[in-house]
């Protein structure tokens, strides 16, 4: 445990890749197979299951720290990190065990789930037991394992390199060995890793290949004719895989979604054995003509995600489709490298042949010229989507985010001008920093909410907003300041939706700030009308 | 009875007819030390210990200074005034005020371990305590001074190991001080950003021993700074004078390094949690040291901490100053000089 603590630690603190990267590959090569397993499972979102919940931990810390719990919350919102406040609260120990008694990183993992169904005294004598023979580092990472969450600075394709290079495996190959569905606590390192494991587990999706945005001008790209163009949809990324007669629908989160859609479920009986799809999980308005593809807004489809049991009334307001794009296997075979176009053949023939309502594909947009392509992607709002993908003709499916062959081509973000009314501590990196805003626009004389966003400013217009509100808070409630309506922000967003969840009527989507506006006063913000006005525009049913 | 007064310009002792640390210019000031948020330009008077005037002169240029000891009581109008150690950096001062038997005392900025510079914080009784809070939360919790040094000497060591030059972000009064004195005990030679050097210069020829360092001149070349050991203020990290040392790591010395996500938002190779003031503990042993029957919190999580002193049984309340919560300061002035 105190190798992985150290780990973790200077992966938290480095501030280079290569560090992170050297980090990990010296972990790697050192440490215990059964222990290597779990961190692959950690960094890449595989959570041990909690055997207690936050409250539960919370509770045990005030207890030990003998604090008040509102104190306990001001320091939670002041480190921003519950794992990270826990450790700091808790005594320092005297007695820290020494390496040669201290136990392993899988000992604790095997230990949660043994410990997992035990009663509530046992788990208290357990926790309390742990943290007082580990030293800080220690305490963090096993309130981390605890908690949940294990955001700590690496990204999976950190540890992805790392791990390619320590067992000289290419890294696309290694991440698909670790995607999809795997126990760490069954499963050793030996199986995770090798050739032929990957055939026993037939759920086990591609990694997905993502696009760069297109920077200035996309007929830079050259000849429009090598290039394929379609809409950019605004749902969940998706691949939808049959094998084995069973179907398996996963998100990019490298998330199992099976279950959530069972629209899925009319058409996976035509669907070839052997077939992985990907595309657009997406809400479908189903009033249209049939072969006309119009989207539900993204805000319909957050109706369906995060819940378990659907019901009939959900399937009705918000029927789930899925928008085809691509063919990663057929008939068994991984076709990745292939060229786009001949993958884009046979997903046609497929998709044709099964001809289900909810199972569509993606068009091919025929522009003719780089300025045509232009207009049409002026229109992109009215059908529903975010912008243009271009992909190369001859590209092949790669894993990952990647430069050349495929870029994304977004319209132009609405703004709204808004003051800044709450503003609450961040996490992680901006702890003990106010990052975190609500803004509102006029409704005559008063001030109505109607958006947070805690991006687009960079770390010096954040300090400056710190002080700011440090020195111009009206009130507090709980960890949010309510602020003197004085500073004005553009804010962006790439749709709007009406919602009788928010105040103003109206939910955003994807709100960030995209400047500070120096030069406007609070007289000169936008007003709730204007952001009516642009529900109006683009919902016009 | 109200001694001082919390005013728009600052502290303000009527009977006294003085401000403490006035944040707006004024007549009479007193000041606890000479940090830039405490020590402001613009008084027709200072008043302050004999060690803070040199700095004050430094900083603040020609004023009308007067200087005393501590435990030296003079009056003012009137009121009985004296200073007594605060422990934060040379010459810091608490400012204790005394009238018809009732006792305030202001803490300035302080620290309960005695760093070997400052002279040791000295708990003084009094009725009412106006103590400051910058580190006024549970969390923050100090090891002892010996510990980090020995964190930043090993720090320093595998830096020069890898032929990297060790850049401390340290305040250029107090921290830089500080740290000074283990830094010397590596044997690698120190060099002093133009900011940190001023002072130490100041230090120096007013009898205070430090050890010997040079300061990163224009002609000072890679080869002498490679693998050694630079003191720099926080304005200096990330501006192109900086950049003059690579390769180097650079590692930040204050009690905000407590905190991973601030350590994270630095952007820097290490955090060293190395505090001239007081964390949790310190805060609550001085405030019972003191006896005070009534606490006013400032500058810091001054809300939190008088809460908890009221729910100990302690009165408290929470004023607000304009005192920064930073350990580190702007530089804006003293780094040009050197670029």
């Amino acid at each position: 445990m105190k190798r992985f603590a150290e780990l973790v630690y200077t992966l938290g603190t480095s501030t280079k890749t290569n560090e992170k990267l050297e980090a990990l590959q010296g972990y790697f090569s050192e440490a215990a197979p059964e222990d290597i397993v779990w961190v692959i499972a950690v960094f890449s979102g595989r959570r041990p299951k909690r055997i207690v919940n936050t409250t539960f931990l919370k509770q045990l810390c005030i207890e030990i720290a003998a604090i008040p719990s509102w104190l306990f919350e001001e320091c939670y919102h002041t480190a921003g990190d519950l794992a990270e406040t826990i450790t700091l609260l808790l005594p320092a120990n005297k007695k820290v065990r020494s390496p040669e008694q201290e136990n392993s990183l899988s000992f604790y993992l095997e230990k949660f789930t043994r410990i997992l169904k035990q009663n509530d005294e046992i788990k208290k004598a357990f926790i309390i037991d742990c943290w007082s023979h580990m030293d800080r580092n220690e305490k963090f990472v096993f309130n981390k394992l605890i908690t949940g969450g294990f955001r700590i600075g690496v990204s999976q394709t950190i540890m992805v390199k790392a791990l390619a290079r320590t067992v000289s495996v290419s890294p696309s190959v290694i991440a698909h060995r670790i995607s999809g569905n795997w126990d760490p606590a069954t499963t050793r390192l030996e199986e995770l890793l090798s050739e032929t494991n990957t055939k026993a587990d037939h759920s086990k999706p591609y990694p997905f290949y993502l696009s760069y945005a297109v920077e200035d001008d996309p007929s830079l790209l050259g000849d429009l004719d090598k290039w394929m163009a379609e809409w950019k949809w605004d749902g969940i990324r998706g691949q939808i895989i049959k094998r084995n007669e069973e179907l398996f629908v996963w998100s990019r989160g490298e998330e199992l979604v099976t279950e959530k859609f069972p629209e899925y479920n009319s058409f996976a009986p035509r669907l070839p054995d052997g077939t992985v799809l990907d595309g657009e999980i997406i809400c479908l308005d189903r009033s249209v003509p049939p072969g006309i593809i119009k989207p539900l807004p993204f805000a319909v489809l957050q109706t369906r995600i995060g819940r378990k049991a659907i019901t009939k009334k959900q399937l009705e307001q918000a029927p789930v489709g899925f928008i085809a794009y691509d063919l990663l296997e057929w008939e068994g075979r991984d076709l990745r490298e292939e060229h786009l176009k001949k993958r884009r053949s046979l997903l046609e023939r497929l998709i044709a042949t099964v001809d289900d309502p909810s199972l569509l594909i993606s068009p091919v947009l025929q522009p003719g010229s780089w300025d045509a392509l232009h207009a049409i992607r002026q229109g992109s709002r009215e059908m529903g989507s975010e912008g243009i993908m271009l992909k190369r003709n001859d590209s092949s499916y790669q894993s990952g985010r990647k430069k050349g062959d495929w870029w994304k081509w977004k319209i132009d973000p609405l703004t709204i001008d808004a003051v800044m009314i709450y503003a609450q501590k961040g996490h992680g990196r901006r702890s003990n920093l106010y990052t975190d805003y609500t803004f509102a626009v006029k409704d005559g004389d008063k001030l109505v909410s109607f958006a947070k966003a805690y991006s687009g400013l960079t770390d010096k217009e954040f300090g400056q907003v710190d002080a700011f509100v440090k020195r111009n808070s009206i009130e507090k409630f709980g960890p949010v300041r309510t602020v003197k309506p004085e500073l004005v922000f553009e804010i962006a967003f790439e749709g709007i939706a009406a919602s009788n969840r928010h105040k103003s009527g109206v939910a955003l989507r994807f709100p960030r700030i995209s400047r500070w506006r120096k030069d406007k006063t609070v007289d000169d913000i936008n007003t709730l009308d204007d952001l009516k006005a642009i529900l109006k525009s683009y919902h016009e049913v | 009875m109200q001694l001082v007064e919390f005013t728009d310009k600052g502290l303000y002792c009527a009977r006294g007819k003085f401000y403490i640390d006035p944040w707006k210019p004024v007549d009479r000031a007193m000041i606890t030390h000479g940090h830039s948020d405490h020590a402001r330009p613009g008084n027709n008077y200072y008043l302050c210990h004999h060690l803070t005037k040199p700095l004050l002169q430094l900083r603040l240029g020609d004023n009308n200074y007067e200087s005393i000891g501590w435990n030296e009581p003079i009056m003012m109008n009137g009121v009985k005034v004296s200073l007594h150690p605060a422990g934060h950096i040379i010459g810091s001062s608490q400012i204790r005020i005394e009238y018809a038997g009732e006792v305030w005392v202001i803490s300035g900025d302080y620290k309960l371990e005695n760093d070997g510079i400052s002279q040791q914080f000295e708990p003084v009784r009094c009725n009412t305590f106006i103590t400051e809070s910058t580190f006024g939360l549970p969390i923050y919790r100090w090891e002892p001074q010996e510990e980090i040094f020995t964190d930043i000497k090993n720090w320093v060591s595998k830096n020069h190991s890898m032929g990297k030059t060790s850049i401390l972000i340290a305040y250029s009064l107090g921290k830089a001080q500080r740290i000074l004195i283990p830094l010397a005990e590596t044997g690698l030679p120190v060099f002093l950003h133009g900011a940190v050097y001023n002072v130490h210069q100041t230090l120096v020829s007013n009898g205070c021993k430090l050890p010997e360092v040079q300061r990163v001149l224009p002609a000072t070349t890679k080869t002498e700074t490679q693998g050694n050991i630079v003191i720099a203020p926080s304005g200096a990290d990330g501006s192109p004078w900086i950049k003059r040392f690579t390769p180097y790591n650079v590692g930040i010395c204050s009690g905000w390094m407590q905190v991973r996500g601030n350590v994270r938002r630095r952007n820097v190779d290490a955090g060293f949690v190395l505090s001239d003031h007081a964390d949790w503990e310190g805060l609550l042993s001085a405030v019972k040291a003191t006896g005070a029957e009534r606490v006013f919190a400032t500058h810091g999580f001054q809300a939190a901490f008088s809460r908890f002193l009221n729910e100990q049984g302690i009165e408290a309340a929470e004023i607000k100053t304009e005192y920064g919560d930073d350990e580190e300061e702007n530089t804006t002035n003293e780094k040009k000089e050197d670029q």
